[in-house]
């Protein structure tokens, strides 16, 4: 992975520094609240419902298994004892002090680690697909791009103080592992005829409370055009973008109120500016590249992989773990190792300090030192050679991280929602709890197959609800939690936004409403149809009289949904 | 006596005076006219040249096209911040450095945060006018915080891929 040189590491050092003083000044009275929010939120630092919450970034998902060592010393230092994984691949503590906070980004900054701009309205962390350089169906691995970028977005002096924030993710694989579509800009990594890499480049998609797929603006863009490109992009969104209602300040809505066409042209008019201002040097890409070189795999790596077959046969634990948990890796007798962190009884994407250290231990074993966080709120290892399978998996299930349950229902994503955030009208982790109760029966789990659950406590939408193939939104009506289901969202290459089911559902109703779909799919589904293949054909009308007809029968009453 | 300037990172006295738009126009001293007394009295104020003539914009209200095509009339274009964090006047300085090759004065009004500066002046700027209960000789100190950038940008700081490329050691920021 990159490793910073003394550039790098002193940008970082002067932010912490900034910070500290920045903090001071807001502490001592010379900055006011007002004044102060913008620069703390540039640091990831929000205020919250009970404390001040801090994200710290994870540049595309990759840690050293020595900075998650210090990701599990700050949960028991500052914290209490566990850290939050979001579905933008970084983590979130939801309990540090305010005065404290300066100490704590000092000790993130020995290990490389930092909180810039995951807040506040300025270029976000960059997201990429989580099996970058390791999925057989990737063209060419994004991560070095993701580096340039995140430099380049890094204190960019033009784009520090946009309309709102910005988010850019990258995929580098045939199949979309990052929700490419549904960011500010999403960038694809292609091949053109002769054989060039380049990029398509998608914008204005997003989810919030305007839910929307980006716009393609761009079909082959060469690679040596990235940054000038995302600079014209940028620069037309600064000047443009509207500032008049929080609301209407994404991308997305001057990309539609502008139609994708003339918006695609204003970009290149800029471009044929900005390609001879940005400058952009490959022997540059190349040193960034050299740190994301696939690792020393070990060549015999295949003859040792009889003992998963034997021990599968013997323990039906272990079978379920490997047929749910670990994936295929490009490289013969390697194996990805997929960390749930949605043990029913926690918080989806929740990680406690012991557990955060065991994995560090872990991926210095097995796993080339790395540990990956995915957009679906898992971690990984990328790298684990099948004969390691066994004792990777005896260590993951002690700690309670080898829920046989990745890509099932109970692989649920889900924001912090009212138990933390400020922002959100209803609870998430309540109703992951519901659900986890509800359907702990891991026969059941399989034989729904692949379905994606994605819920959020408000229109923010962090839990990606538009996305879930069955989406859970809370909604606040009269003072009381309600939810609202969409089913056939989907985020992977075939991305759509979810269709409204109905009404609001009571909170109690939520397991009882999921249920009902799920019965209307084992009931309706050919063969091996997944439920969302299943939703595309049969559409919408048999999930919604199911629901609701039912609802209204048997619980007589007028409260059990809302509009 | 308006408020101290800070200047090229200096403390200086402002010597120009902001004129409203229904005051008379002073001979003895340079004047900052909002872009409606600019356009609406064009062929007067043009005769006293780029020495004695700027003009207040804000950015929301003007397109970089239009304040380009007029910029060499002026010796000062003073962007007024509506509020800190409306950051389109970055884009246009930049611009106006880059593609309008605007040498004179680019000044930063209004609800600007001494935190700013250093950005403000990586995009161009290079005269800064904060609100009064900001020490002017603290705010100075803010413009050193960062001793690198990774961007090109118009301050003539040579970015980190540059550095990189050269490895030479790390200077001083150049001025305008």
């Amino acid at each position: 992975m990159y490793v910073y040189d003394e550039y790098d590491q002193r940008l970082v050092d002067e932010r912490v520094a900034q910070f500290r003083d920045q903090t001071r000044r807001y502490l001592a009275g010379e900055l006011s609240e007002d004044e102060y929010r913008p620069l703390r939120l540039r640091n990831g630092l929000y205020i919250q419902r009970y404390a001040p919450m801090l994200r710290v970034s994870i540049p595309y998902g990759l840690l050293s298994s020595a900075q998650l060592r210090v990701l599990a010393h700050v949960a028991r230092r500052y914290d209490r004892g566990y850290g939050h994984f979001s579905t933008r691949q970084n983590i979130q503590y939801n309990w540090p002090k305010l005065e404290e906070v300066p100490d704590l980004l000092a000790d993130l900054a020995s290990v490389q680690m930092h909180a810039v701009q995951t807040s506040g309205n300025c270029i976000r962390n960059i997201t990429a697909d989580h099996l970058a350089g390791v999925a057989a169906d990737e063209i060419e691995d994004p991560r070095p791009w993701c580096e340039l970028v995140r430099q380049w977005s890094t204190f960019h002096p033009e784009f520090y103080w946009l309309p709102r924030k910005f988010k850019i993710a990258f995929s580098g694989a045939m199949q979309d592992r990052a929700a490419v579509m549904v960011h500010d800009i999403g960038l694809y990594i292609v091949r053109n005829d002769a054989g060039l890499t380049g990029f398509r480049v998608v914008v204005g998609g997003g989810l919030g409370r305007t839910a929307i797929l980006g716009a393609v603006i761009r079909e082959f863009l060469p690679a040596e055009h990235l940054l000038p490109y995302l600079e014209a992009i940028l620069r037309i969104y600064n000047l443009e973008g509207r500032r008049d209602n929080i609301y209407k300040a994404r991308i997305k809505i001057l990309v539609k109120a502008m139609g994708a066409e003339t918006f695609a042209e204003r970009v290149e008019a800029e471009f044929q500016h900005t390609r001879n201002e940005v400058p952009f040097d490959w022997a540059e890409y190349r040193r960034i590249a050299r740190h994301f070189a696939p690792p020393s795999y070990d060549p015999d790596a295949v003859a040792g992989s009889g003992v998963v077959e034997s021990l599968r046969a013997q323990a039906p634990a272990f079978d379920r773990w490997v047929t749910r948990n670990v994936k295929a890796h490009k490289v013969p007798g390697y194996r990805v190792v997929m960390v749930s962190l949605k043990a029913p009884e926690l918080p989806p994407g929740d990680c406690t300090a012991e557990q955060m250290d065991l994995l560090a231990d872990l991926a210095d074993r097995f796993s080339f030192s790395e540990v990956r966080s995915t957009h679906d709120q898992n971690l990984l290892l990328a790298d684990v050679r099948e004969s390691d399978l066994p004792e990777v998996w005896r260590a993951l299930d002690a700690a309670r991280l080898a829920t046989p349950n990745i890509g099932t229902l109970t692989d649920m994503i889900c924001c912090p929602g009212l138990d933390f955030c400020s922002l959100a009208n209803a609870g998430s982790i309540p109703i992951a709890q519901q659900l986890n109760d509800r359907f702990s029966n891991l026969d059941y789990l399989y034989d729904l197959g692949e379905i994606q659950v994605k819920m959020s406590g408000c229109m923010n939408a962090c839990g990606h609800h538009h996305l879930g193939h069955i989406g859970i939104l809370g909604v606040d009506k009269h003072g009381l939690e309600f939810y609202q289901i969409t089913l056939g969202g989907s985020a992977t290459a075939d991305a759509c936004l979810g269709d409204r089911l109905g009404p609001a559902i009571a909170k109690s109703e939520v397991a009882e409403c999921v249920a009902r779909i799920l019965d209307v799919y084992l009931e309706q589904r050919n063969e091996d149809e997944s439920f969302l293949n299943c939703y595309r054909r049969i559409g919408i009308e048999p999930f919604k009289s199911r629901v609701y007809a039912e609802v209204t029968r048997e619980e007589g009453s007028d409260v059990a949904t809302a509009d | 006596m308006s408020p101290p300037l800070i200047k090229r990172r200096e403390i200086v006295a402002n010597s120009w005076r902001q004129v409203a738009d229904d005051e008379p126009l002073p001979d003895d001293a340079p004047v900052l006219v909002s872009w409606a007394r600019w356009t609406a009295e064009r062929a007067e104020l043009t005769r006293r040249g780029t020495e004695g003539l700027g003009v207040v914009v804000n950015a929301a209200e003007i397109t970089p096209e239009e304040l380009g095509r007029d910029a060499g009339n002026f010796g000062v274009i003073a962007f007024e911040f509506p509020a800190f964090a409306d950051g389109r006047a970055f884009s246009q300085a930049a611009l106006l450095r880059t593609r309008y090759a605007f040498r004179g004065e680019i000044r930063a009004t209004g609800r600007i945060l001494p935190d700013q500066l250093h950005f403000l002046e990586r995009c161009g700027f290079d005269a800064f006018e904060l609100p009064e209960r900001f020490d002017p000789e603290r705010a100075l100190a803010i413009f050193s915080e960062f001793s690198l950038a990774y961007q090109q940008a118009r301050d003539g700081v040579i970015p980190v891929m540059g550095r990189r490329g050269q490895k030479q050691d790390v200077r001083e920021p150049t001025q305008h």
